[in-house]
């Protein structure tokens, strides 16, 4: 079944087209990493796949439902990049975690036992038992981000998916990170996960997805390095198009002497 | 204390219980989205709304609360445009708000000292029916900013989270707008508009200096802010004085004894665990010096460098020193 798909995807974010032209199709259990540089788009596509960006055209569709009419969110765990900025009033790392719980209980209902015990087991999982009293502020930004994995596994999501876990993170919290998914892996859960590079999540890694200028560039196992990606396209300059013409010079790039020449 | 034999004393303390409970509860949310002073803001536009009353002869209060909910909404759309500007337009929403109550109120024939009981405050002459509608309002306020504390919380701590946890973010985010503004028309009899939204604010930043936990927190502010409310008014029934400067004054006093002891606090943390949970992986702490020398080669048991074993792992003699393999270089031991 497929738990993920984009068909013809196109945001355009402030004026500026940022996806075009994106399908992706990801089955049950699979696990995609999104690659690519900076500015490429895999934060946008992972976001738009997530309804958190709007679509300007294609379609998205989450376990077969259309974005829009999609109400399972109990189903879909997030991990974003990093903790929002320490917020006006102290929070517990297990008020975080429990907010992971909320796509499982209605409004004004009160926490039940099984939200409590998943609560628990989440913190476990990412070994911060012991601290789950701590302020998330006291933490160190390792320690964070394991925060944000346990807040996504309290909901037991299906499919989980994150946004650049591991920028910023020490390689001991990379190696606990991994240990991590790898559990999940074997659990069947499927995984979308946007990195600039894998570090030790490589050996997890089945399929990658590597995104350059807003459209998917390569789709397929693994590469030894981003050099063997194929290439259809020719290696031509277009005069006029590019930001940089090189007939145009600036005033600072004149050689001296002739400032100020028509 | 015969002074609670009379039926206006009795009146002022549950007005002053209720809002000293609601208004730190619905404040600790403005605090946690860095918007402390928006009750500040609400406040001022509820003038216009009090004069609007004043001058059409309607309830005051029920004209404020109709002005403060609509400003509330306003300030909450652009705060979601996430506008550039979104400050300055709050600014000339606020200042507007002022202006027009004051100008509203001299058309409407009034005096300055009527508009005065509304802006600072006058718990003393609240009346039967204001009573009854400042009760069951703070009640609300309670009832929800409690029962909606989880998704309040979350919906304030991490917005994306909370859509895709399927929460309606917007929705929350207008609810919160909205308490806020009733809290203010609340709390405008008790401590007045201009200064509800230090009711709002200062016992919940004097709660976090001695919290760790939002949960405790909330309760803390609540409790904080009954006191403060209550106690103001017993006080300034003996010395006379201004009931609503009482209590934001004895609210200013809790945060000033609380500093000392939160920086307190907060240091013997710091002190407890200098290094956090850093494990140092040969047990080593301050002897630990990463060796930047290229090594053509792994030291190992092949090597030829004679090993000393060292603690629980092996060092090799290099040159003259001693080096232990470390991830992925080598220590100076």
């Amino acid at each position: 079944m497929n738990v993920l798909e984009v068909r013809d995807g196109g945001v355009v974010l402030g004026g500026r087209p940022i996806l075009r032209g994106i399908d992706l199709t990801v089955s049950s259990g699979e696990v995609v990493a999104v690659l690519g540089a900076n500015g490429s788009g895999k934060s946008t596509l992972v976001r738009t796949i997530l309804g958190l960006n709007p679509l300007r055209r294609g379609s998205v569709e989450l376990f077969g439902t259309p974005l829009d009419r999609f109400r399972d969110w109990r189903r879909v765990g997030f991990v974003p990049q990093r903790m929002s900025a320490t917020a006006g009033v102290p929070a517990s790392v297990w008020e975080v975690v429990a907010s992971g719980r909320l796509s499982h209980r209605r409004p004004l209902q009160p926490m039940r036992r099984a939200d409590r015990q998943a609560i628990r087991a989440a913190i476990e999982a990412v070994g911060l038992d012991g601290r789950s009293r701590d302020g998330c502020g006291t933490l160190s930004g390792g320690q964070q981000q394991r925060v944000l994995i346990a807040r996504a596994l309290a909901g037991r999501p299906e499919l989980l998916v994150l946004d650049e876990p591991m920028a910023g993170v020490d390689l001991e919290n990379q190696d606990v990170f991994a240990s991590i998914l790898g559990r999940l892996i074997d659990q069947g859960t499927t995984i979308v996960l946007v990195a600039h590079e894998l570090g030790p999540l490589e050996p997890l890694i089945r399929r990658t997805v590597v995104m350059r200028d807003g459209r998917v560039a390569y789709d397929g196992p693994p590469l030894e390095s981003f050099r063997d990606i194929p290439h259809d396209h020719g290696h031509h300059v277009v005069r006029g198009q590019a930001d940089y013409s090189p007939d145009v010079a600036t005033p600072l790039e004149r050689a001296e002497g002739e400032v100020g020449k028509p | 204390m015969n002074l609670l034999a009379y039926e206006f004393m009795q009146r002022a303390l549950l007005a002053a219980f209720v809002t000293g409970l609601a208004a730190p509860a619905v404040g600790t949310y403005l605090v946690q989205r860095r918007q402390a002073l928006m009750g500040d803001g609400i406040g001022h536009v509820a003038v216009t709304g009090v004069a609007v009353g004043l001058l059409t002869g309607a309830s005051p209060t029920l004209t404020a609360v109709v002005v403060a909910i609509l400003a509330s909404v306003l300030i909450e759309i652009v705060r979601d445009r996430g506008s550039t500007s979104g400050d300055v337009a709050l600014a000339l929403l606020f200042y507007g708000g002022i202006a027009g109550g004051v100008l509203i109120t001299g058309l409407a024939g009034q005096s300055a000292a009527t508009l005065n009981r509304y802006l600072f405050g006058s718990i003393t002459t609240v009346d039967g029916q204001d009573i009854w509608i400042t009760t069951v309002l703070a009640v609300v306020l309670v009832v929800v900013a409690i029962g909606l504390a989880p998704r309040l919380f979350a919906v304030a701590h991490d917005p994306d989270f909370a859509k895709v946890a399927g929460l309606h973010v917007r929705g929350y985010n207008m609810l919160v707008s909205v308490l806020a503004a009733v809290t203010v028309t609340v709390a405008m009899r008790t401590v007045g508009l201009l200064l509800v939204s230090a009711l709002m604010v200062v016992p919940v930043a004097t709660a976090q200096q001695l919290t760790k936990t939002f949960r405790e927190t909330l309760l803390a502010a609540m409790a904080l802010g009954t006191v403060a409310s209550v106690g103001g008014v017993l006080v300034s029934a003996q010395v006379d004085a201004a009931p609503g400067a009482t209590i934001v004054l004895l609210a200013l006093a809790g945060f000033a004894a609380a500093w000392p002891v939160g920086m307190w606090l907060r240091r013997r943390r710091r002190l407890a665990e200098p290094f956090g949970d850093v494990e140092d992986e040969f047990g080593l702490d301050d002897e630990h010096t990463v060796v930047p020398e290229e090594h053509a080669h792994a030291h190992g048991p092949e090597c030829g460098h004679p090993a000393v074993p060292h603690g629980d792992h092996v060092d090799y003699l290099h040159g003259g020193h001693r080096h232990a393999p470390h991830g992925g270089h080598y220590d100076e031991h």
